[in-house]
């Protein structure tokens, strides 16, 4: 069953569009890496998979049902500013968190929080650091036994030891209970080590969505005399040129002409490409 | 049952994915004898509590493994070794080629190289005799 998918689905602010005719199917059981720069649309689509923000146009599902008003008993949604009661003891925060929930397992609370050193029960939320607040937030988030678990920049403000911490459990959870994980981040080194899935968003639309060893596969860079671009087979994502050479990304490129090289690209510069396409698009004068 | 039979190291910075680090390992230690046929290999539940990798990224490489007919997933028990890579001139500490290598090494250390000159050493004579054109 497809955990999350979105048919055209918009949200409009005001006269801004922050998301806009976004269509994608998610995988089930994938770690899915939602990449995109700052105020691409992702923080708005994860909030709209939610159930906390309506779309503006179009509808999304999880696991089949439309999301309307409320968040779907089998998501778990890590909003980005970690929402807590600042001036409840972590202890007291489980409590309520139970209470709050109709599914709960205080077992898995208590075994996440286990694992993760720096966390200490009888402190204060707003004693803790912007770390730790988060790790709370994931333990909470286990807790309610997600089948889709959506977690919107969880590492950003992660020390390195908390950071391996909180991926060796998230990939445990996906390892023990088949969850699918949706994780966004600006930074794209932050997710490629663990992700088998990405959907790549910017001016609010989707750019990229595949299987990323797949979408690697289908793109090529090649390196050439930009006088002689027109020998080049296949469709063109993005270009940079000099005077003399051109460099360009190719999606189901033929093979090379003569005097080409020819490689596949690294994840870096296959999204620098789609992220200067989309850019070069969204400037350009519209007719 | 030995769960520890091998345990992966992932060079997060070396370029290469996950997923391939894991066939190759796999496949070297089976050259060098250090996995036979009949040894399980870590369940990706293992592999994850000691990485903190993708466990879709193991299973896809175990997938490999078993396409390539060197491994064999039997349900609810994990995944088995079903082949030997390994021959008299690559297992154990005692192979002859083995050792010989280890004497050219030893020599190397005696005579000031550094490591940057042997592996450039042994990766020109080895360009000599398996060119890349003829290698499968």
């Amino acid at each position: 069953m497809i955990p999350l998918s979105a048919d055209s689905v918009g949200k409009r602010y005001r006269s801004h569009w922050a998301v806009r005719d976004c269509t994608f199917a998610l995988p089930e059981g994938k770690v899915i890496a939602l990449v995109g720069p700052n105020g691409a649309g992702k923080s708005t689509l994860l909030r709209m998979a939610a159930g906390l923000v309506r779309p503006t146009a179009g509808e999304l599902e999880v696991f089949g049902t439309p999301v309307r008003g409320g968040t779907h008993p089998d998501v778990s949604f890590l909003a980005q500013n970690r929402p807590l009661y600042s001036d409840l003891t972590v202890r007291e925060t489980v409590r309520v968190a139970a209470a709050m929930n109709d599914r709960w397992s205080a077992e898995r609370v208590q075994e996440v929080l286990g694992l993760q050193a720096g966390v200490d029960h009888g402190a204060k939320i707003r004693t803790l650091s912007a770390g730790t607040r988060t790790q709370v937030a994931i333990a909470l988030a286990l807790g309610r036994l997600p089948r889709l678990l959506l977690l919107d920049e969880p590492l950003s403000d992660l020390d390195p030891l908390a950071r391996d911490e909180t991926l060796r459990i998230i990939m445990a959870e996906v390892a023990d209970r088949g969850t699918t994980v949706v994780m966004s981040s600006h930074l794209l080194a932050d997710l490629r080590e663990v992700c088998d899935h990405m959907l790549l968003v910017d001016e609010g639309r989707v750019q990229v969505d595949g299987d990323i060893e797949e979408v690697l596969a289908r793109h090529r860079i090649l390196v050439g005399p930009a006088a002689d671009e027109s020998a080049v087979a296949g469709t063109l994502v993005s270009a940079t040129r000099t005077q003399r050479q051109a460099t360009l990304l190719l999606k189901d490129s033929g093979p090379a002409p003569q005097g080409w090289t020819d490689a596949e690209p690294d994840l870096e510069s296959l999204v620098m490409g789609y992220l200067r396409a989309s850019r070069a698009r969204s400037s350009a004068p519209r007719g | 049952m030995l769960t520890d039979v091998i345990e992966f190291r992932i060079d997060r910075h070396s370029g290469v994915s996950t997923y391939m680090q894991i066939v190759h390992q796999v496949e070297q230690a089976m050259r060098l004898g250090l996995l036979a046929p009949g040894d399980r290999l870590p369940s990706a539940r293992e592999v994850v509590d000691a990485t903190a990798v993708n466990p879709n990224t193991v299973l896809k490489a175990y997938r490999e493994l078993e396409r390539e007919g060197l491994v064999e997933g039997r349900r609810g028990l994990g995944t088995f070794v079903t082949k030997s890579l390994a021959s008299e001139a690559t297992a154990g500490d005692d192979a002859p080629l083995r050792k010989e290598l280890a004497r050219w090494m030893s020599l190397a250390r005696e005579g000031g190289l550094v490591v940057e000159d042997v592996d450039a050493l042994y990766s020109a004579v080895r360009e000599e005799h398996y060119p890349v054109e003829e290698r499968s």
